[in-house]
C-alpha cells in the first residue's frame, strides 16, 4: 500500500510540522489529531463579511505544514462546513496533497478511496479525492465510474453518463441498435446536465425515441394564474396584491384593466417554459401571480430551480423563499437555486412575475421555468402528477 | 515602473515597501497593467508572430476564461473556470520563462456562474500587490493567495450579500492600492464597493452604489501634488473618486459613464468613456469633478482608453483614434477590423490589440498610425494582453501565450 510504503517519510513529516506548529514540541498521534481536528474546527467557524478569520488564517498556516494524514480529516471537515469554509478547507488539501506528489511520496491512497466511495461524505469533496486520486492512480477512472450513474456528485455522474454514451454510440455505429437505446436510456436517468441531456435526446430521437424532457427535469408545467395587477414604475414588487394575503381560487379581484380571477395556465414547452407574453398577453408594467399544488410523500429537502428574465419572487406554504428585482438579463436553466423544505402532503408553491416597461426589442419576454429536484438537479416529482412512477 | 515604487514608498512609508518592493518594471500587476493604465514604456514585443516564429511558448488551458494574465517576476497567474456550470474557479502558476505550471489551485464558487455564453466566471483579471494575489470572479468570490498558492483568505461576497450579481455575467477586476483591494459589484439588484484588507480580507469600508448593472473596473488614480493614490469607481451615473483606505468619497461626476469600457488616467486628467470621452480633473474646492474637456467623436465601444506617451487611443467599432489627452483633439484615425473585446496594449512605439476572432494587430505609432502587421492566432481572444519587457502573453480561448523574439 502507497500509504505503508512512505511511511517512514510520513513519520518524519510529522515529526517536523510538529516541531514548527502548536507548541512546537513532538506530540503522539492522537494529539496531533486532536490539534488537525481543532484547526479544521476553525476554519469551520469563519463567516459571512470575514467573520472568524483571523483564527482561521492561523489554523490553515498550521494544516498546510501538515503531512498526508491530515488529506482526509480535512476532506471529512468539508462535511456540512459554510461554502466559504470548505474552500479554506479545499485549499489546505491542495497544498498538501500538491507537495506530496510533487516530492514522490504519493498519496494515501486507500484512504482516499474509502473516503470517496462513502457517499454520506460531501460530494464535492468525494470528487476532489477522486480527481487526486487519479493523478496518481489514472486506474481509478475506470475502476470506479462505471458505478457512479445515480451518485449524488453531479460531476460523478456526468462522467458515468459520458462512458455510457460513448459505449451507446459504439453499439449504434455497429447497428446495435436496441442495445444502443437501452444503454442512452439507462445514461439518462442519471443525466442532469443540460449539454447531456440534449446530446441524449438527440441521439434517441434519431432511433425513433421520445423523451419526456418536463418529467426528466421535473418542471411543474401546469399552473394556475391570476393578474395583471400594476407595476407601473416597477411598483408592483413590493406591493402586496392579494393572491399574496390568501391562495383562493375561487376568488376574484381587482387587477389593472378590470377584474382578474384564477385561470389554468399549461405548458407543452419541453423545458416548461411559461410565456406570458404569448400565452396570455404581453403585459407591460404589469405583475402575475402563478400557483401550483406539490405534493410530497414525505418531509424533504428540495430545490427550486428557475429561470425567468422578470422579476420575481417565490413562496412556499406562504413563507417568502425568493425575491430578486431584475429584469431582461437573461434566462438560463437553474438560473436561480432555491433551498426548500417540502412538507409531507399538500405543498402550495407561489410565484410573483413582474415584467416592467421598457420598450426594447430584448425587453419583452414575460416567462418562466420552475422546477423541482434533489440538491444534485434529479427530478423530484409530485405525487400527484400522472404516471409519477414512470420513467421518462 | 521605478517611479511606481519610488512615490509609493516616499508616500507610504517602509510598511507599504515592504508590501510593492517586488513589483518592477517587467511585472503586469492588474487588468491593463500599472495602476492608473498610464504604463511606463518598456521594450517592445515583437512586431510579427506566427508559424512558430516569435512564439516563446504556448500552454494549453482548460475550461474557460477571458481575464487577462497578470505577471510578478518570473511568474504568471492566470484565472479560469471549468465544470458544466463553471463552478470550479481556478488560478494556475505559470513559470514565464518555459510556459511549465508551476501550480495551480481550485475553489468553490459560492455566488452565481449564470452568465452570458460569449463570457464566462473567470471574466475579471486578478491583482497582485506583489507578495499576494487577488483572484476575483463573476460569482464576486475573492480568493487572496500566496505566490505559492497558500491560501491567506477568502470571501464570498455575493454569500455575503446575495442579491449581489447579474444572471449575464459581472467582468469587473479589483485594483490594489494602500495595502486594500478595492472591488466594484454591482448589479441591478444591489449594487456596492468595496475597500478590503489585503492581511485580512476583512472589509475596510463598503459604499453603497448605484443600482444598476455594471461591468467596468475601477481604476487607481495618483493625485499629483501629492501623489496621493485614489481610485475611481465608474457606473452608468458617472464616477465617484475615494480615498482607497476609506472609501471616503472626495470628488463625484454625475454626467453618466460607460459600464463597459473604463476609465484611464493622464497625469491630473482622468479620461472617463462620458458623453464619447471626457476629462476630469480634481476641483480646487468642492467635490464635483471638473470638466476639462469633451470629445463625442472619442466613443470606446468596448475597449477601454489607452494612454501612452502624451496621447490617448481609443477603439470606437474597428476605428482606432489617436487623440491629444489635453485637449481632446484627434490627431489621427486607422481602421482595424473589429469587433474588439479586448483592450490595447502599448510599448516601445507600438501598439498591440486582438480583436475577437484573436487576429493581432500591431500598429506603429507617430503622427499617422501604419498597420505593421496582423497576427492570426486563429483563436477566439476577449483578454487584454499582458506586456512583459520585449514581449507579450495573450490568452485565447484555449491557450495562453508568450509573444517574445527569445526566451526570457
Amino acid at each position: 500500500m502507497r500509504y505503508h510504503q512512505t511511511f517512514v517519510l510520513l513519520l518524519s513529516s510529522i515529526v517536523v510540522s510538529s516541531l514548527t506548529v502548536g507548541t512546537g514540541l513532538p506530540t503522539r498521534a492522537s494529539s496531533r489529531d486532536a490539534s488537525i481536528g481543532k484547526w479544521i474546527d476553525a476554519i469551520r467557524a469563519v463567516g459571512h463579511q470575514g467573520a472568524g478569520h483571523e483564527a482561521a488564517q492561523k489554523a490553515l498556516q498550521n494544516l498546510h505544514r501538515c503531512g498526508p494524514d491530515a488529506l482526509v480529516p480535512i476532506l471529512k471537515g468539508i462535511r456540512g462546513a459554510n461554502p466559504l469554509a470548505a474552500n479554506w478547507l479545499l485549499n489546505a488539501f491542495e497544498v498538501i496533497a500538491d507537495r506530496e506528489v510533487r516530492g514522490g511520496r504519493g498519496l494515501p491512497a486507500d484512504e482516499l478511496e474509502r473516503f470517496l466511495l462513502d457517499r454520506d461524505n460531501a460530494p464535492r469533496a468525494r470528487r476532489i479525492a477522486f480527481e487526486w486520486l487519479a493523478k496518481v492512480d489514472p486506474s481509478v477512472i475506470d475502476r470506479l465510474i462505471p458505478g457512479m450513474l445515480l451518485d449524488p456528485s453531479p460531476e460523478f455522474r456526468r462522467d458515468a453518463v459520458a462512458r455510457l454514451m460513448a459505449d451507446a454510440d459504439r453499439l449504434r455505429g455497429q447497428d446495435q441498435l436496441d442495445r444502443a437505446v437501452a444503454l442512452y436510456r439507462k445514461a439518462l436517468t442519471g443525466a442532469t446536465d443540460q449539454k447531456q441531456v440534449e446530446a441524449l435526446v438527440k441521439r434517441l430521437k434519431e432511433l425513433g425515441q421520445k423523451v419526456d424532457l418536463q418529467r426528466h427535469f421535473g418542471f411543474i408545467v401546469d399552473w394556475q394564474i391570476i393578474g395583471p395587477f400594476d407595476n407601473t414604475d416597477r411598483k408592483g414588487f413590493a406591493a402586496v396584491y392579494p393572491p399574496e394575503k390568501e391562495v383562493n381560487l375561487r376568488a376574484s379581484y381587482p387587477g389593472k384593466l378590470g377584474p382578474v380571477r384564477w385561470v389554468p395556465i399549461h405548458t407543452d414547452d419541453p423545458y416548461g417554459i411559461v410565456n406570458i407574453a404569448k400565452s396570455v398577453a404581453p403585459y407591460k408594467g404589469a405583475v402575475m401571480y402563478l400557483t401550483a399544488e406539490f405534493v410530497s410523500r414525505e418531509s424533504r429537502p428540495v430545490e427550486f430551480r428557475l429561470g425567468t428574465p422578470n422579476a420575481v419572487k417565490v413562496w412556499l406554504n406562504g413563507k417568502l423563499l425568493f425575491a430578486r428585482e431584475e429584469y431582461h438579463r437573461g434566462m438560463f436553466l437553474d438560473q436561480f437555486r432555491v433551498p426548500a423544505q417540502l412538507q409531507a402532503g399538500r405543498n402550495r408553491i407561489l410565484i410573483k412575475l413582474c415584467q416592467n416597461e421598457q420598450t426594447e426589442p430584448w425587453a419583452q419576454r414575460y416567462e418562466f421555468q420552475f422546477r423541482v429536484c434533489d440538491p444534485s438537479g434529479l427530478a423530484v416529482l409530485s405525487a400527484e402528477r400522472d404516471g409519477a412512477a414512470s420513467s421518462p | 515602473m521605478k517611479c511606481f515604487c519610488v512615490r509609493t514608498v516616499a508616500a507610504c512609508g517602509v510598511l507599504l515597501a515592504v508590501t510593492v518592493d517586488q513589483l518592477g518594471a517587467a511585472d503586469w500587476p492588474q487588468f491593463r497593467g500599472h495602476p492608473g493604465a498610464s504604463a511606463e514604456d518598456v521594450s517592445a514585443p515583437p512586431t510579427a508572430w506566427g508559424d512558430g516564429k516569435n512564439i516563446a511558448w504556448t500552454a494549453e488551458l482548460e475550461g474557460r476564461g477571458v481575464s487577462s494574465p497578470i505577471v510578478i517576476g518570473d511568474r504568471v497567474f492566470l484565472t479560469s473556470c471549468t465544470g458544466p456550470e463553471q463552478e470550479r474557479l481556478h488560478v494556475i502558476c505559470f513559470d514565464i520563462r518555459t510556459g511549465r505550471r508551476v501550480w495551480e489551485r481550485q475553489f468553490w464558487a459560492t455566488g452565481s456562474t449564470s452568465c452570458h455564453p460569449k463570457t464566462c466566471v473567470a471574466a475579471p483579471t486578478p491583482a497582485t500587490d506583489g507578495r499576494r494575489i487577488f483572484a476575483f470572479y463573476s460569482s464576486n468570490d475573492l480568493a487572496c493567495l500566496d505566490r505559492e498558492g497558500r491560501l491567506l483568505w477568502f470571501r464570498g461576497l455575493t454569500y455575503d450579500f446575495p442579491q449581489a450579481r447579474i444572471s449575464l455575467g459581472m467582468a469587473s477586476s479589483p485594483v490594489v492600492t494602500d495595502e486594500t483591494v478595492v472591488v466594484q459589484v454591482e448589479a441591478d439588484t444591489d449594487a456596492f464597493a468595496m475597500g478590503l484588507d489585503v492581511d485580512t480580507g476583512a472589509t475596510r469600508w463598503k459604499l453603497d452604489r448605484h443600482r444598476r448593472a455594471n461591468w467596468c473596473s475601477p481604476i487607481v488614480w495618483e493625485r499629483d501634488a501629492t501623489a496621493e493614490r485614489l481610485v475611481v469607481l465608474q457606473a452608468s451615473n458617472g464616477v465617484w473618486v475615494v480615498r482607497p483606505r476609506t472609501g471616503d468619497l472626495i470628488a463625484r461626476y454625475d454626467e453618466g459613464a460607460s459600464t463597459i469600457s473604463s476609465s484611464s488616467a493622464f497625469g491630473h486628467l482622468l479620461l472617463v468613456p462620458s458623453n464619447g470621452l471626457t476629462a476630469l480633473k480634481l476641483p480646487q474646492s468642492g467635490s464635483e469633478l471638473e470638466t476639462v474637456w469633451r470629445q463625442n467623436r472619442l466613443r470606446p465601444t468596448t475597449c477601454s482608453p489607452l494612454v501612452y506617451k502624451d496621447h490617448v487611443y481609443v477603439i470606437s467599432g474597428s476605428i482606432l483614434k489617436c487623440a491629444d489627452p489635453r485637449t481632446g483633439r484627434i490627431r489621427w484615425q486607422l481602421r482595424l477590423r473589429g469587433p474588439f473585446s479586448s483592450s490595447p496594449v502599448a510599448a516601445g512605439g507600438y501598439l498591440y490589440v486582438f480583436n475577437e476572432d484573436g487576429v493581432g494587430f500591431v500598429v506603429e505609432l507617430g503622427p499617422r498610425g501604419r498597420i505593421v502587421s496582423q497576427n492570426p492566432m486563429n483563436e477566439t481572444i476577449l483578454a487584454t494582453p499582458a506586456l512583459i519587457d520585449g514581449g507579450l502573453l495573450i490568452r485565447s480561448d484555449r491557450h495562453l501565450w508568450k509573444i517574445a523574439s527569445k526566451p526570457q
